[in-house]
């Protein structure tokens, strides 16, 4: 497997507003990609470039290690499903999937083997006749996809294709899409702002904030190893604590925080008197009705939520912080107003630099000259 | 038993169809209806010998009207108006196009230099362009200045003189359904085009002008229909070499003082005015572009 993508050091400015900065990504061969952020992160942005709707303001972008910047949309062999779907009202479902390979002047017999072929794989057969407007939402969305399909693209770039669907079309067409992905085993691009869409269907995911790439990484990677504070809270749900390591001894620090210190694996990459941050997940959460050893959060029980599966259970800390502890039903609970110690295992928990740790690296850069 | 009045009924607050209605209904009536049946009523009419109106049937009107001198100017009027028509398309939509894609803050500014000229009166713009290409106009004293040329170029009573005010007449009613038309144009398609291979020329073809063809076709019926009535820029700019429907019509009522027979010319303008929009609809063109 060969990388397929390769975005370099790409900027784009809209006068002004930097909206995508220094992005580095590789996307393999055959690979499912998701930028995966909410709206105005970037996310489109990247997705336009690499379409050739717009041009990066600096920085390469290679098809196939081929620069394809400075080619028009019709010239690359990259094809866009687009949000609104952008079927053409006035050609029939059948001549809209025939676009692309009229375009390229592909013989009629074969232009309608290959229509019908597809037809049949996104099953659309006996719609050929129809207009777009006598379709319903998911039918369009087929449409949409078998048009950029045919063309047999090396990329297929998807912009949140299914944020017009209703949660169970949604649903059938996320394993719909990985399906066609793994049998025609094209490369996906797909840009969304659905976190479990992304956890879903991606081989990998590039988190986007500000128009910056915060990590890129498979879905379990970015689950429980989030690389910065914004993948912590964005990805599914945490607990978020800030404080400042004050020891670190065998991989584990002591961070303490305002309400007590706690302890947590760590790498190298931290030291003593950093401020970092500490996430842990509400599944990993635990509970003593007794100090445990190395933490010294404590906490009072306010209230318990009830989700089919799960019991959570929301705790406040003395300066008025709350945490979410989650049980499966059935396993005993302590009671509301109950005094609990909170804590968790130490390799449970993800220490995470904030923005101290770049003042720390300068202060040390300053040591050095 | 008295008769219930229906929850609906007793609730009702909109006002009587007469008092939201009726005015501008009696004014259509007594504007429009009343005089085009005179119209229809004056074509059947006779004249006496010194061409007062005498209210007796006949149907020599109509019969006048195939005469070939008649019959020429009926060609020449729908060449005039088809050539205008043309001329209309291909410098309206490029503008129309430009004005309506553009990204650009400029674009209010545009579509108000369309505009503006509306607002003043046609006739007075026609007489600007007699003295712009006059003999003795701004033009010819321009081009003689430069030595372009030694003498005036004769540039009025022409026939491209006439379509050329005709053009200048009308080209706002090409431009604003084009405009409209164009503005509508969904950006994705025409990035979808290009995205499936299809060159600028292609999409053009494929995608934009059949999506703007509804534009385009009723720009053309609002040019090409009141072209064939439009007397006074054949008068002024042509000087009578290029007549059209309008001027048989209006020499009939004035300098001829045939009212009936410029009354049957009139039903004959309106009967084919009626034909082409009832076409235009049966194509499947939009009424409310045409603003009626």
């Amino acid at each position: 497997m060969g990388t397929i993508v390769e975005l370099s050091g790409v900027n784009k400015l809209y006068g002004t507003n930097h909206v995508v900065k220094d992005l580095n990504i590789t996307v393999d061969e055959g690979e499912f990609l998701t930028l995966l952020g909410s709206s105005g992160c970037g996310k489109t942005t990247t997705l336009r470039m690499i379409a050739g709707f717009e041009e990066p303001t600096t920085g390469s972008i290679k098809v196939e290690g081929e620069s394809i910047e400075e080619k028009e949309p019709f010239e690359r062999n990259v094809n866009t499903v687009f949000q609104t779907y952008a079927l053409f009202p006035h050609k029939t479902i059948f001549d809209n999937i025939a676009y692309g390979l009229k375009m390229k002047k592909v013989p009629k017999d074969e232009i309608r083997q290959r229509v019908l072929e597809m037809m049949d794989m996104v099953q659309l057969t006996g719609f050929e006749n129809r207009y777009p407007s006598q379709l319903s939402g998911g039918q369009k969305q087929r449409v949409a996809i078998a048009r950029a399909l045919i063309n047999r693209p090396r990329v297929l770039l998807l912009d949140e294709p299914l944020g017009a669907l209703d949660l169970k079309l949604r649903k059938q067409m996320q394993l719909e899409l990985k399906r066609l992905q793994k049998k025609l085993n094209i490369t996906f691009i797909y840009v969304t702002h659905d976190q479990e869409e992304a956890l879903t269907m991606s081989d990998r995911i590039a988190i986007m904030h500000d128009g910056v790439v915060d990590q890129l990484a498979c879905p379990k990677d970015i689950y429980e190893h989030p690389a910065t504070r914004f993948v912590a809270t964005f990805i599914g749900e945490t607990n978020i604590y800030d404080g400042c390591v004050t020891s670190i001894t065998d991989g584990i620090a002591t961070v303490t925080l305002e309400n007590g210190a706690v302890r947590v694996k760590c790498d190298k990459s931290f030291s003593i008197l950093e401020y970092a941050t500490v996430s842990v997940r509400p599944e990993n959460m635990r509970f003593d009705t007794k100090p445990h050893e190395g933490f010294e959060l404590v906490a009072v029980v306010k209230d318990f939520i009830y989700v089919g599966s799960v019991l959570k259970c929301i705790v406040s800390l003395p300066n008025g912080n709350e945490l979410k502890i989650e049980r499966l039903s059935g396993q005993e609970l302590p009671t509301i107003g109950s005094r609990i110690y909170p804590y968790w295992e130490p390799e449970d928990g993800v220490l995470i630099h904030n923005d101290s740790y770049k003042i720390f690296k300068a202060l040390d850069e300053i040591k050095l000259a | 038993m008295m008769k219930k009045r229906s929850k609906h009924e007793f609730k009702s607050n909109t006002m009587p169809a007469m008092v939201t209605v009726g005015p501008v209904a009696i004014l259509l009536l007594f504007l429009v209806v009343a005089p085009l049946i005179f119209v229809a009523v004056m074509s059947f009419c006779q004249t006496d010998e010194f061409y007062n109106v005498v209210y007796r049937f006949t149907a020599v009107n109509y019969g006048k009207l195939v005469s070939p001198d008649y019959l020429k100017i009926y060609a020449q009027s729908l060449l005039i108006a088809f050539v205008t028509t043309l001329i209309c398309v291909l410098v309206g939509y490029p503008f129309a196009y430009v004005i309506a894609r553009t990204k650009s803050k400029k674009k209010q500014l545009f579509y108000m230099l369309v505009i503006i000229p509306f607002w003043t009166n046609s006739l007075i713009r026609i007489y600007g362009w007699r003295t712009f290409l006059g003999n003795s106009g701004w033009l010819n004293k321009l081009l003689m200045t430069i030595g372009v040329v030694s003498e005036p170029v004769e540039f009025l009573y022409k026939t491209g003189t006439t379509v050329l005010g005709m053009v200048y007449c009308f080209i706002p009613f090409m431009v604003l359904p084009l405009y409209t038309a164009i503005e509508k144009l969904d950006d994705s398609l025409l990035e979808a085009s290009s995205d499936l291979g299809a060159k600028p020329v292609k999409t053009l073809f494929e995608v934009i002008l059949p999506l703007t063809a509804s534009g385009i076709f009723s720009g053309c019926i609002m040019v090409f229909i009141p072209c064939l009535g439009y007397f006074f820029v054949s008068n002024i700019l042509g000087g009578g070499n290029t007549d059209m429907i309008g001027n048989l019509i209006e020499r009939q009522f004035k300098s001829a003082n045939n009212w009936p027979l410029g009354a049957a010319l009139s039903i004959i303008l309106i009967l084919v005015t009626l034909l082409l929009v009832k076409i235009y609809q049966k194509l499947g063109g939009d009424m409310d572009s045409l603003g009626v």
